[in-house]
């Protein structure tokens, strides 16, 4: 009883908090109060005001606005980079489990090496031979991506190749490409869209650190990482500037962890 | 006899459900009590309820007294001290029931250790004499041994040593051999019954397999949802069982066969297989020695004719899964082949194969992985259709779907259901359904009704004797279990060690069997006295030996 309370309690919440933040993204690529690209020197470093909810940063921009446009960055870049490391490692899983041996042996390998690299410097090497922008930072965060998704589709296409029902599959005269799409997958969407979950606010975290570096959106592209990189020298001066971005990315993660958290308990649930 | 255990009026609620409902029994000293029922009938919650380990959320009333001393409403400290050290109890899965990574000598000192301040030698003392008496310390080091080393029959025999090293003077055996092979089956049921004989201890023996309760208890009580029905002396019960209910048992655990077959040599042979020999690779022993691989199947051949049941027996481990394997064509055979009508058919993905397919169906033993869940039933059935040129769709293949269904007793309705809104027993028609769609000329059944409940079972072989009949479909059945074959085998091989051993028309392997193993496995079967056998000579004759 008091188990599916916390669930529910868990997966309403976050549910919440993610769809606000995603509202948020898609409403800044139609409207935002202010454009986040328009100085407006005159009203720098204002406290948040009925004018400006949350005040503006050192070159007068409204920082609601840039917060929005900052979600945007956050949640495309986030998105596809789940988009592509599921799109990749999901298939690469599927092989391994379906094929076992050498070629397993090979997907699986090839995927520790991944994850042996750290991210940053992939992220570095991959900025410095195609420039630091947006677009390399969802390739460098999909490519950590891909390993994750290879080893739990691989994991769970594994404990269902068990499961007589794929048996009969083969004995139907099935092959395991065909096993594979229509039993398997289908057996581990819960599984995966857990992961994506986790894989996906892990995203923001990594979009926000490489900004901040200045190895993700470059200027004029809004982004959280930066917002909090320009206002580090000016905390004492003006602490929302740094309070605001930082806040928006701890809830966003947060609502997706109990998000993912209560999908979890779901899936785990259901046969 | 004075009374050991007293359970008067004892009901299980839970969730608002009766599950167990005023059951009233009674175990002296030294007596063996089997109580009887199908899967669900609230035996188990019996035993647990004896233990005072109910499920969460479950409420009991009624009186469970052990040696006059009652053990409902007792203090939880109170109550551990007594189990284990009043009563031990033995539960069916004997590898889940141990911890893996401690050696069974601490195991069962640790059982002794909890209820008496002892040194950890006497203890380990205690334990050496308690596995000494299931038999277990004959090799040097036995008391070392992790359970991964151990096979299920050994295991078991550590679980009932932990029961027993209390010298507890009750033990509440809950389907103690169900997971068992027949002969390690054989050896574990007459160890139980000499500990009892030999210490005066009483047994609550709970089980769904009357012909092993007919073996070994004295009295006998059966079960029917949460109510003993009926209960009384063995031969009693065996003999003039009243009740429809306890017949239906009777005569499931007879398993009579059903049909008898006259040998039809004219018939066409349909399946053929030729000196399979299947190896797998064993880990290397060193970088420089390759271990010789284990073969699995060594050189068997054998035949099946149209409309024929044939049985292949064997225990775990024998071979016969992966005989299987290689005969659907699932696995390449390192040397030899099958021909399915003639032509070889093997798992070399060929036109030919591929099109043989469609005559050789198979239905496997668990009712629950065999079906994709997230698939209606409409859509399982209809997958072999995939060997089809021109598969049926639309209103066609619901037709074909519901004309299986009907064959094997469900309703055209059930098609649009899901898995999981089905019993067991239902599941289990509903993969014969699935095998039957292509209309193949040979069935592969694999231990298909070994995880059903007697009644069920008996009420699927019945209906695999009819579909049979009425199809002229082959079928080949692959079990560990000698009754189910006795019932439905026209014709059997037994399988040892990768080899088939003896094989003949079923009824003479089973009066006159040649082999020693099969010998040793028709001997180790527990089997129901028919009822006008002597059963008292039979007691007799189980306590002299």
């Amino acid at each position: 009883m008091k188990g599916r309370a916390a669930r529910d309690w868990s997966l309403t919440l976050g549910a919440g908090v993610t769809a606000c933040f995603i509202a948020a993204a898609v409403l800044a690529a139609f409207w935002v109060p202010f454009d986040p690209q328009l100085l407006h020197i005159v009203d720098k470093l204002q406290p948040p005001s009925r004018h400006h909810w949350l005040g503006t940063d050192q070159l007068g921009r409204d920082v609601l606005s840039l917060l929005m446009a900052g979600a945007k960055t956050s949640v495309g870049v986030a998105l596809l980079a789940v988009i592509i490391g599921a799109g990749v490692g999901v298939p690469l899983g599927l092989i391994g489990a379906a094929y076992r041996g050498a070629v397993d042996e090979a997907v699986m390998r090839g995927n520790d090496l991944i994850f042996a690299f750290p991210a940053l410097l992939l992220a570095i090497l991959i900025t410095a031979v195609f420039g630091p922008g947006a677009i390399n930072a969802i390739i460098a965060i999909g490519i950590f991506n891909i390993p994750v998704f290879a080893r739990v589709s691989r994991a769970g296409a594994l404990q269902a190749w068990t499961r007589d029902y794929t048996l009969a599959a083969r004995v139907a005269g099935k092959g395991r490409w065909r096993i594979s799409w229509e039993h398997i997958l289908p057996n581990l969407f819960g599984l995966l869209v857990v992961q994506a979950t986790i894989q996906f606010s892990l995203g923001v975290i990594a979009e926000a650190g490489l900004a901040y570096v200045g190895l993700g959106a470059q200027p004029p592209v809004p982004s959280w990482g930066r917002m909090l990189n320009e206002a580090q020298t000016l905390t004492a001066l003006a602490p929302w500037l740094a309070l605001m971005p930082g806040l928006a990315m701890l809830m966003f993660v947060l609502g997706l962890n109990l998000l993912g958290e209560g999908l979890r308990r779901g899936t785990e649930r259901a046969p | 006899m004075s009374d050991l255990l007293h359970i008067q009026d004892l009901s299980v609620v839970i969730a608002a459900t009766p599950i167990i409902k005023n059951v009233s029994l009674k175990v002296a000293a030294g007596e063996i009590l089997g109580l009887v029922g199908a899967s669900g009938s609230g035996k188990s919650m019996t035993a647990r309820a004896i233990m005072q380990l109910l499920p969460p959320g479950a409420s009991m009333t009624g009186s469970v007294q052990l040696r006059g001393e009652e053990l409902s409403g007792m203090s939880a400290a109170r109550m551990q001290a007594v189990r284990g050290r009043d009563v031990g109890m033995i539960f069916q899965e004997p590898m889940s029931a141990l911890n893996p990574l401690m050696c069974i000598g601490d195991q069962v000192a640790e059982s002794v250790r909890l209820h008496r301040t002892v040194s950890r030698r006497s203890a380990r003392d205690a334990a050496r004499a308690a596995l000494d008496q299931v038999g277990l310390s004959g090799e040097a080091g036995a008391l070392d041994r992790l359970p991964y080393e151990l096979s299920g029959g050994q295991q078991q025999r550590v679980a009932i040593a932990m029961a027993i090293v209390m010298a507890p003077c009750l033990v509440v055996a809950d389907e103690p051999t169900t997971a068992l092979d027949v002969i390690t089956q054989a050896q574990v049921l007459a160890l139980l019954r000499d500990l009892a004989r030999l210490r005066g201890m009483g047994l609550l023996l709970v089980t769904h397999d009357l012909a092993v309760i007919a073996q070994l208890a004295d009295r006998i009580a059966v079960m029917q949802q949460g109510e003993i029905i009926e209960q009384g002396n063995t031969a009693q019960i065996l003999q003039h069982g009243r009740l429809p209910y306890t017949q239906a048992l009777l005569s499931a655990a007879r398993l009579r066969p059903k049909r008898a077959l006259e040998p039809r040599p004219d018939a066409a042979e349909v399946l053929r297989v030729e000196g399979v020999l299947l190896e797998y690779p064993r880990k290397r022993r060193s970088l420089f020695k390759a271990a010789p691989p284990l073969r699995a199947v060594d050189g068997v051949s054998m035949s099946i004719r149209a409309g024929e049941t044939v049985g292949l027996v064997g225990e775990s481990g024998s071979g016969k899964s992966s005989l299987l394997k290689v005969i659907l064509a699932l696995q390449n055979p390192g040397q030899g082949g099958v021909k399915l009508l003639g032509t070889a058919f093997s798992a070399m993905a060929g036109r030919s194969t591929r099109r043989l397919r469609r005559d050789i169906q198979a239905v496997f033993q668990d009712p629950v992985g065999s079906f994709d869940p997230r698939w209606p039933v409409e859509r399982l059935i209809a997958e072999p259709f995939f060997l089809l040129d021109a598969p049926p769709w639309g209103a066609e293949r619901r037709r074909k779907v519901a004309e299986v269904l009907d064959q094997v007793g469900l309703n055209a309705g059930d098609a649009q259901r899901y898995p999981h809104e089905f019993s067991g027993g239902q599941r289990q028609r509903i993969a014969i359904a699935r095998a039957l769609i292509t209309q193949p000329a040979v069935i592969a059944f694999d231990e298909a009704v070994s995880a059903l409940d007697v009644l069920v079972r008996e009420q699927i072989l019945e209906l695999l004797a009819q579909l049979a009949e009425r199809l002229n479909v082959a079928y080949l059945f692959v079990t560990h279990d000698l009754h189910v074959i006795r019932a439905i085998a026209d014709r059997i091989y037994v399988m040892q060690r990768g080899r088939i051993v003896e094989e003949g028309a079923t009824e003479s392997v089973f009066s006159s069997p040649q082999h020693a193993y099969t010998r040793a496995l028709i001997e180790a079967t527990p089997l129901l006295p028919e009822a006008n056998e002597s059963l008292r000579a039979r007691a007799r004759g189980s306590i002299a030996d």
